[in-house]
């Protein structure tokens, strides 16, 4: 019987193509797998490499140095040394100044204008802190490390070509030639960017920073913890251990179901509806992104508890109750505390989804142009997503890379808790 | 104000439970036997009776403190001021809160208007100061009221955890409450838009403008919603993505669940859940950066004229977007195909590829499909891929070359940097809204169901 199989099935040469065409099929089948796999983690990498080849130049600005006289009969020429004449003062002059005794054939307005473009338009500015800081500098002679404006950041980083004619690049041949002198001179000096993590949004690219960003997403994701974490635990607890199967628990779980799939658009015309017209809330204040935010989270979390909870073996609820404690303290000192570990990953994952969230907060008005750091939940403010997005849409070539490193601030905040909660599940996951 | 409150309350509920704890073994001269709960309870039990009524007060304060300001304000401005149109009285209105809080105003005030501010002012802060006295007075009422309650034979452990669970119950019916403030605000804001543009051309019409005239003279801005072409680009951009995520989904998902080792499993399977935690607004800012530059240069090369902002770039990028949700909810689908299908497949010598195409993916078909509409919700829905990639105008074209744009993409432009609500503009977007909620909420049931039923069938 063997072998009258085997001598017919692999002697006969139709047979054995078949069988070696049905091998290479077999094999296609598995690359166009493996070709899926790499496909999608390929372009991961194309996107993470874009994203920091972009971005990696951002976290340092080229400054300029200049030895600024600052003289007393332009700041102070009363010498009153109050703060009201200091402010009135121009400071800008002083640096222009500055720039033309490196220069002196920088003549005519237009020249002057050009060479004064160089250097930070928050250059002025920066004279007026020093000076109110200590206003004995008054009539000294200072060395001072200015940030150079945008478009001579891109030039020193290589980001405007040369070789393009004129007309095309934002920076004329006469002011890469005085910039090139002044890194000739040891004047240019490209130093980390702490700027980028000091100061809020501002329309010069090399004064914007991510720090009114980051604080909005603080107190935003603050509300949304404060909310949506006891209100989450509270839901999955009745869910897990309490509620009877009746048609209010169903309708409960298909509701949360459905909102973890609703789109989180809907959820931000939910906020300007409810929160804004109807209850009168302020617009853009991290107060009701956070509420929002929370809303929207709120599926997450009871879903990732009731698995915790549900993890909990009924054997410690069985000898809870069985040494005499009611159900509440059965939950709340056996339950609850088991499955916490569990419980706190997922807020956790929760929040970090809440943090890259954008759409919704367009809707309550966080998209606003902000200057100041916010100080409370009620502030005007915006969050790094939303950051990202102004700047994405700004015109300026300096915020290219700007976005890109605000992009990579944001993906560090994520993967760090990601990490946390993939730590404080491996730490404290129990199998029972 | 509101810090000195929360402090005052949080005092009186830690004194509540003081008094209710020492008067409980009072009542037993310290042995807690008799007692029927232990100390704590009555404590607790105390301290909500402090909690509860003042938290009522301070709810039903934040909740109607605006209206019943907004209506005295309105009511003690001069006559003449009222009857200003809509939008003018607002901005009176808005100037003169502004003034009170003491910010920056688009003009002075007149004298009559600045004794109104003055009025506003005073009412807000004697609200606050009455909301103030009338919670703490709640607080202390209620401390009384519970501390009487307190015997050795009161069940004080019995009323804390009913409360509990009243408690527990509020919070899972928050879940309920967002779905119908999600409902009626949708509702209540398309019906007014219906009110003013009928269903039929808005659900039918073939032309999408919706930029209003300011002045009855300006021409071409009369408005038209005809939301067709925004229906149109939605669903190209959606075909594009799903033309991406499925198959490479689909594939990798059968590679993890039928080829790969557990090592590679668990190496591969986390990277590629990095691309769905991945903030959309970064494959945004990636579309418009690299994509679409690059698919705009590619069509060059061919001679085609491609636009930036085409939807072919917008739904590459959601596509990869898409890929680990595919992927997972496959995996999930196909590894719940009982092993003995597989078995009974190989016994008869069919091959792996054969047994996957064969049997594995005809029995994981149902699930596969409903985790497709899945994702295809998740396309429809998202928001800010589109806003970056994709276009504003409304083109009615089947070309994935040009620009089209999208539902959200609508209601984001429609909603931002516009103050006023009653335009049909703006309640434009809340009926889009409706229509997106309806879509997705549809496509969830039907693909839930289709899930389930898929698992019981193999349970």
């Amino acid at each position: 019987m063997t072998d009258l199989l085997a001598g017919r099935a692999l002697t006969d040469a139709a047979a054995r193509r078949q069988l070696n065409r049905r091998h290479r099929a077999e094999r296609r089948f598995k690359y166009y797998g493996l070709a899926a796999i790499f496909a999608a983690l390929g372009v991961l990498a194309v996107l993470l490499v874009t994203i920091v080849g972009a971005g990696y130049s951002a976290f340092q600005q080229t400054h300029i140095q200049l030895d600024i006289e600052l003289r007393e009969d332009l700041i102070d020429p009363d010498g009153t040394r109050k703060e009201a004449d200091i402010r009135q003062a121009n400071y800008a002059v002083l640096v222009r100044d500055a720039l033309i005794k490196i220069f002196p054939d920088a003549s005519g307005r237009r020249d002057r204008r050009a060479l004064a473009r160089l250097v930070s338009s928050g250059a002025d500015i920066q004279l007026l802190n020093m000076v109110l800081a200590d206003a004995t500098l008054i009539g000294s002679t200072q060395t001072i490390w200015f940030k150079a404006s945008a478009d001579f950041d891109s030039l020193s980083k290589g980001q405007i070509p040369r070789d393009v004619p004129e007309d095309a690049r934002k920076v004329s041949d006469k002011q890469i030639a005085w910039f090139d002198h002044l890194a000739a001179l040891g004047l240019v000096e490209k130093k980390f960017n702490t700027g980028f993590f000091t100061t809020a949004d501002s329309r010069e690219p090399e004064q914007a920073g991510i720090l009114g960003a980051v604080v909005g997403s603080l107190l935003t994701l603050i509300v949304t913890l404060v909310l949506s974490f006891p209100i989450g635990v509270m839901a999955a607890v009745y869910l897990e251990e309490f509620a009877p199967k009746n048609r209010l628990t169903d309708f409960i779980e298909i509701n949360i179901n459905n909102l973890a799939a609703v789109p989180s658009i809907v959820f931000g015309l939910l906020g300007l509806a409810v929160f804004l017209n109807f209850f009168g809330l302020p617009r853009s204040a991290p107060l009701v992104g956070g509420m929002v935010l929370a809303l929207m989270t709120l599926p997450t979390i009871i879903i990732a508890s009731r698995a915790a909870l549900r993890a909990v073996p009924p054997s410690i609820r069985e000898a809870a109750l069985g040494m005499g404690a009611s159900p509440v303290q059965t939950v709340t000192h056996h339950v609850l505390p088991l499955a916490m570990p569990g419980i706190l990953t997922g807020t956790i994952i929760g929040m970090a989804q809440a943090l890259g969230e954008t759409a919704p907060l367009l809707m309550i008005g966080m998209v606003a142009f902000i200057v100041d750091v916010p100080g409370s939940f009620t502030d005007a403010a915006t969050v790094l997503p939303v950051q990202v997005f102004l700047w994405a849409d700004a015109p300026e070539r300096g915020f290219v890379e700007r976005t890109s490193a605000a992009i990579m601030v944001l993906l560090a905040f994520l993967i760090v808790m990601n990490i946390l909660a993939v730590v404080l599940r491996r730490r404290f996951e129990r199998r029972w | 104000m509101t810090t000195l409150l929360i402090v005052v309350l949080l005092g009186l509920s830690a004194i509540a439970f003081q008094t209710g704890r020492k008067k409980a073994l009072r009542a037993t001269a310290g042995n807690i036997a008799p007692l029927h709960s232990l100390p704590t309870y009555y404590g607790t039990y105390v301290a909500l009776w402090v909690g509860i009524p003042s938290l009522i007060v301070i709810g039903l304060w934040l909740a109607f403190e605006p209206q019943i300001i907004n209506a005295l304000l309105l009511a003690a401005l001069p006559g003449d001021v009222r009857g200003l149109s809509p939008a003018e009285l607002g901005l009176q209105i808005n100037d003169i809160k502004n003034h009170a809080a003491g910010g920056i105003t688009s003009s002075e005030l007149s004298p009559r208007l600045q004794e109104v501010a003055d009025y506003y002012l005073g009412l807000r802060q004697n609200g606050l100061l009455g909301m103030t006295i009338v919670a703490v007075a709640a607080g202390v009422g209620g401390l009384a009221v519970g501390w009487r309650h307190v015997t050795s034979t009161f069940r004080a452990r019995n009323h804390v955890e009913r409360t509990i669970r009243v408690v527990l119950i509020i919070a899972s019916s928050i879940a309920i409450l967002t779905t119908v403030g999600i409902v009626l605000s949708l509702l209540f804001e398309s019906i007014r838009f219906f009110a003013q543009v009928s269903p039929i051309e808005f659900l039918f019409g073939l032309q999408w403008s919706p930029q209003t005239a300011l002045r009855a003279d300006q021409v071409g801005q009369s408005g038209a919603f005809g939301a067709v072409p925004i229906f149109a680009g939605t669903l190209m951009i959606t075909i594009i993505a799903m033309a991406i995520a499925v198959p490479i989904g689909l594939f990798s998902a059968i590679y993890m669940a039928e080829y790969a080792s557990s090592q590679f499993r668990s190496v591969i399977k986390p990277v590629l859940e990095v691309l769905a935690g991945i903030p959309t607004v970064v494959y945004g800012f990636f579309a418009a950066l690299t994509v679409a530059p690059a698919i705009r240069g590619f069509g060059e090369g061919l001679g085609l004229s491609v636009a930036s902002e085409s939807a072919l770039a917008a739904g590459l990028v959601m596509g990869i977007m898409i890929i680990p949700f595919v992927s997972s909810l496959s995996d999930d689908v196909i590894n719940a195909v009982p092993q003995s299908l597989r078995d009974g497949s190989y016994a008869m010598g069919a091959t792996k590829s054969e047994t996957v195409r064969q049997v594995i993916l005809p029995a994981a078909l149902p699930g596969i499909v409903g985790s497709v509409l899945l994702a295809v919700s998740r396309a429809i829905g998202e928001t800010m891929i589109v806003v970056m990639a994709a276009g504003l105008s409304a083109n009615l074209t089947a070309n994935p070359f040009e620009a089209v744009t999208t539902v959200t993409v609508q209601i984001v432009t429609l909603l931002t940097g516009d103050q006023e609500f009653d335009s049909a503009k703006t309640l434009a977007a809340f009926a889009l809204g409706l229509v997106l909620f309806i879509i997705t909420l549809g496509l969830n049931v039907v693909a839930l169901r289709v899930v389930r039923r898929y698992r019981e069938k193999y349970d």
